[in-house]
C-alpha cells in the first residue's frame, strides 16, 4: 500500500469536507481557466486585426489611437474630416489625374501626379467615409478596391470572400451609385440579403434618415474581423446622400488658383464634385513597406493631416489597455485559488486533532515522521489537483458551451481544446506549490504528534 | 530474545527535576517465550511496552532485540525496527476507520517496506476466522472482531516479538479467552516471542512465566504512577 492510496483512503474517510474544499479549489481554477479563454479570445481578435493589410491610416489631425478605433474597429465617437484633394495626394503614379478627369469639380493643378505618388507606386490608398449607421451598426462609405486589394488574417493573406452576392461597383447599370455589402453578422441581425435594400441614418444610430436606398448586392463570408460588423456602401452613393457635402476653406490653393475640370463619363449620373468631397481617413499601402516611415513623418508635417500606423497602435492600446484588465482578472482568479489554498489548509488542519490518534498509530506500526508528514502533503495535494482537474474540464467545458456566442460576436470559434493557452501548464506546478504551502502546517503537526501520547489518550 | 539493562526512564518535571517511572536493571525474554507482565495501574507497564518498542526512548540503558541495540539507534532507525521485527497489540485495537480490514493488515506491512502481500494478509484475517469480514470497515465489525483484525494486523510482518498492551480490556467477558487464546496460538505458530501487559489473574495464570513490574522495577509505583501516561 502506498503513500498515496492512503493519503486517497484518508480523503475519503472525510468524504463531505475534502469534496467541498475540493470544490472550491474546482471554483477557482475555473475561473482562471474562463479568465484565460476570454485572454485568449481577445489576443486571438486582436492578432487577427492586427495585420489589417495596410500600413498607415491618414486621418485629420487628433489622436492616432482615436483614428485607428474608428477606422479599424468601428468604434468611438466620428472624428474630424479631411478633404479629398487630400486623398489624392496619396494615390500613385497617375492616379490623382485619373480621378480628378473621372470625377470632375474644381481643384489646382489637376494634371500633376499626386505629393506621395513616388512612395506609393505598387501600393494603394483606399478613402473611407464614417459617420453613417445602418441600425446599431457602421456604415463605411468606402471603393471597390476595399475588397479586391485588402486581405486579412493573423498573417494577411486571406481574400475577403463573399457568402452571397459579389462587391458592389462604382456603378451599375442596375443600382446606379447605390450597391452595398453587408458584413456576415449585419445581414444576420438586420435580417437582409442580396436584392434587399436599406436606408442609413445620418450621424447616430438613432440619427435623422438618409432617403437614399441602397440595394444589397452581396453578403461577406465571416471573417472574424470588425467588419463583420460593418454596413459597405459605394462611396459613389455615399457623397450623393443628403448632408453629404461640404465645402472646405482651402487656405492652400485659393479659389482663384482653381480650374473647373469637366467629368469624363458623361453617360453616368453626374458625381458629387472634387471640392464637395471629404473623407474619414485613408488607408494607405506604400509601394514599399519602409517608405511607410518616411511618409508618416511627412504627413505629420501637413497642417490638418495625421498618419497613424493601425499595428503600433493596436499593440500600444494591447499593452496599455487590455494587458493590464487581463493581467488584473488574472490576479484576482490568483487570490480566488490562494482562498481555496487555505481552505485546504483550514479542513485539514481542522481534521487533525481527530486524527491525530490514527496518525500516531501509523507511527506506531513503524511509519516514520517524515512518512506520515509526506502523507498530508499528498493529501493535501490529491484535493488540490483533483479540484484543479475538475475546474480545468468545468472552465474549458463551459467556455464550449459560449462558444456559439462568442464566435457570433467576435468570430472566433472556441473549442473545448483549441482555446487551451501555454499558461494553463503552470496551473500544475502552481497547484501543487499551492498544495504543498497549504499542506506544510497540518503536515508539521503530523510530523511533531507525540505518539505515546495519542496512542494512550 | 530481548535484553534490557539498567532501563531508566524519567520524565522532566515543570520544575526542571525529573520524574522516575521505570527503573529496572535487568528482564530478559527468550525467542517465542511468552510473559505475562502484571502490575499496578499507572506503574509504568505501557512506558515500558512504549520503550522496548521504541516508540519512547529511554532516559539510560541498553535494550537489545535479537543482538540488535535499540537504544543505540536513532528514532527513525527505530521506527524501521518496530516496523520490521515488532508486532503491537493496543487496549483499544486501533484500528484505522477509512481502511478495511485488508487494508488495516496491509497498512502494517507498508511501513516495514516490504509492500503489500495479499496472500499473508488473507491467510492471517483467515487464522483469526475473519475470512468473510476482508473488505468490511472496522466500524462494520464487533468489538471482538476488531481485536481480532489488530493480531493480525500486529503479526503481518513476521515480527520477532509482540507487545501487546492489555488487549482484552476492552472485551466482554466472554470473548476475552477467545482472544488471549488466538493471540498466544498465532505466537506460539509464528514462533513469536510475546510481552502482555494485563490486569486479570485469570489470565496471567494461564502464562508459565508472570512477571510483576514492582519486582523488576525498583521505582516505587506511586512514584511512577504520575509518569507512566506522560
Amino acid at each position: 500500500m502506498n503513500l498515496f492510496y492512503i493519503a486517497w483512503r484518508n480523503i475519503q474517510q472525510r468524504g463531505l469536507a475534502s469534496v467541498l474544499t475540493m470544490l472550491s479549489m474546482a471554483l477557482g481554477v475555473t475561473l482562471v481557466i474562463l479568465v484565460l479563454s476570454i485572454s485568449w479570445i481577445i489576443t486571438e481578435s486582436f492578432a487577427r486585426n492586427s495585420n489589417v493589410g495596410y500600413n498607415l491610416i491618414v486621418g485629420a489631425k487628433g489622436g492616432p489611437l482615436q483614428l485607428t478605433l474608428n477606422t479599424v474597429f468601428y468604434l468611438s465617437k466620428p472624428i474630424e474630416v479631411l478633404p479629398y484633394e487630400d486623398y489624392l495626394e496619396l494615390l500613385p503614379g497617375s492616379g490623382r489625374a485619373e480621378e480628378i478627369a473621372r470625377i470632375g469639380g474644381r481643384i489646382a493643378e489637376p494634371e500633376r501626379e499626386g505629393k506621395y505618388s513616388l512612395y506609393m507606386s505598387g501600393g494603394f490608398a483606399i478613402p473611407v467615409c464614417l459617420g453613417d449607421y445602418l441600425g446599431p451598426f457602421r456604415v463605411v462609405g468606402t471603393k471597390p478596391e476595399f475588397f479586391e486589394q485588402l486581405k486579412y488574417g493573423e498573417k494577411g493573406d486571406l481574400d475577403y470572400e463573399f457568402k452571397t452576392g459579389r462587391n458592389f461597383l462604382d456603378y451599375s447599370d442596375e443600382n446606379g451609385y447605390f450597391e452595398a455589402v453587408l458584413g456576415a453578422h449585419v445581414a444576420r441581425e438586420m435580417d437582409k440579403q442580396v436584392g434587399d435594400t436599406f436606408k442609413t441614418t445620418h450621424g447616430d444610430p438613432e440619427g435623422e434618415g438618409h432617403g437614399q436606398e441602397f440595394t444589397v448586392v452581396g453578403v461577406l463570408a465571416p471573417t472574424g474581423t470588425p467588419n463583420d460588423r460593418a454596413a459597405f456602401i459605394n462611396l459613389e452613393g455615399f457623397y450623393l446622400m443628403e448632408g453629404h457635402s461640404r465645402v472646405f476653406e482651402d487656405l492652400a490653393n485659393p479659389d482663384e488658383d482653381k480650374s473647373e475640370v469637366a467629368p469624363r463619363d458623361i453617360d453616368q449620373p453626374p458625381r458629387l464634385s472634387l471640392e464637395k468631397r471629404d473623407v474619414t481617413a485613408v488607408l494607405v499601402k506604400p509601394g514599399r513597406g519602409l517608405f511607410a516611415m518616411q511618409m508618416q513623418q511627412s504627413i505629420k508635417k501637413s497642417l490638418r493631416a495625421q498618419a497613424a500606423s493601425p499595428i503600433e497602435e493596436i499593440g500600444t492600446l494591447f499593452n496599455n489597455f487590455v494587458n493590464p484588465v487581463k493581467y488584473t482578472l488574472l490576479g484576482l482568479t490568483i487570490v480566488v485559488c490562494v482562498v481555496s489554498a487555505i481552505c485546504i489548509l483550514v479542513s485539514i488542519y481542522n481534521s487533525m486533532n481527530e486524527r491525530r490518534r490514527d496518525i500516531a498509530v501509523m507511527r506506531a506500526l513503524g511509519a516514520r515522521r517524515d512518512v506520515v508528514l509526506l502523507i498530508v502533503l499528498f493529501e493535501s495535494m490529491m484535493i488540490a489537483l483533483g479540484g484543479g482537474l475538475i475546474g480545468w474540464v468545468f472552465g474549458h467545458a463551459l467556455a464550449k458551451l459560449c462558444s456559439p456566442l462568442v464566435e457570433e460576436r467576435t468570430g472566433i470559434q472556441l473549442g473545448f481544446l483549441n482555446s487551451i493557452t501555454s499558461v494553463e501548464l503552470l496551473l500544475v506546478p502552481g497547484l501543487i506549490l499551492l498544495a504543498t504551502l497549504a499542506g506544510i502546517i497540518p503536515a508539521v503537526v503530523a510530523y511533531r504528534t507525540n505518539v505515546s501520547q495519542h496512542l494512550s489518550s | 530474545m530481548l535484553e534490557i539493562t539498567d532501563l531508566v526512564k524519567d520524565f522532566p518535571l515543570p520544575d526542571r527535576s525529573r520524574l522516575p517511572v521505570l527503573d529496572i536493571p535487568q528482564f530478559s525474554i527468550s525467542a517465542a517465550e511468552q510473559v505475562v507482565l502484571i502490575g499496578e495501574s499507572g506503574g509504568g507497564k505501557t512506558t515500558l511496552l512504549h520503550c522496548i518498542a521504541g516508540i519512547t526512548a529511554p532516559t539510560s540503558g541498553r535494550i537489545g532485540i535479537n543482538g540488535l541495540q535499540l537504544t543505540k539507534l536513532s528514532e527513525a532507525g527505530r521506527d524501521r525496527v518496530r516496523a520490521a521485527r515488532i508486532g503491537y497489540v493496543f487496549q483499544t485495537f486501533n484500528l484505522l476507520p477509512g481502511f478495511s480490514a485488508l487494508e488495516n493488515v496491509w497498512l502494517g506491512m507498508s511501513f516495514a517496506g516490504k509492500g503489500h502481500d495479499r496472500n499473508r494478509a488473507v491467510d492471517l484475517l483467515q487464522r483469526v476466522g475473519l475470512s468473510n469480514r476482508l473488505h468490511h470497515k472496522p466500524h462494520a465489525l464487533s468489538v471482538g472482531q476488531q481485536q481480532r483484525v489488530a493480531v493480525a494486523r500486529a503479526l503481518a510482518n513476521r515480527p520477532t516479538l509482540l507487545l501487546a498492551d492489555e488487549p482484552t480490556a476492552n472485551i466482554d467477558p466472554a470473548n476475552q479467552q477467545k482472544i488471549i487464546d488466538l493471540i498466544r496460538d498465532c505466537c506460539r505458530e509464528e514462533e513469536v516471542a510475546m510481552l502482555m501487559v494485563t490486569h486479570s489473574m485469570q489470565i496471567a495464570e494461564q502464562f508459565d512465566r508472570v512477571e510483576r513490574l514492582e519486582e523488576i522495577n525498583r521505582v516505587h509505583p506511586d512514584e511512577a504512577a504520575q509518569g507512566d501516561q506522560e
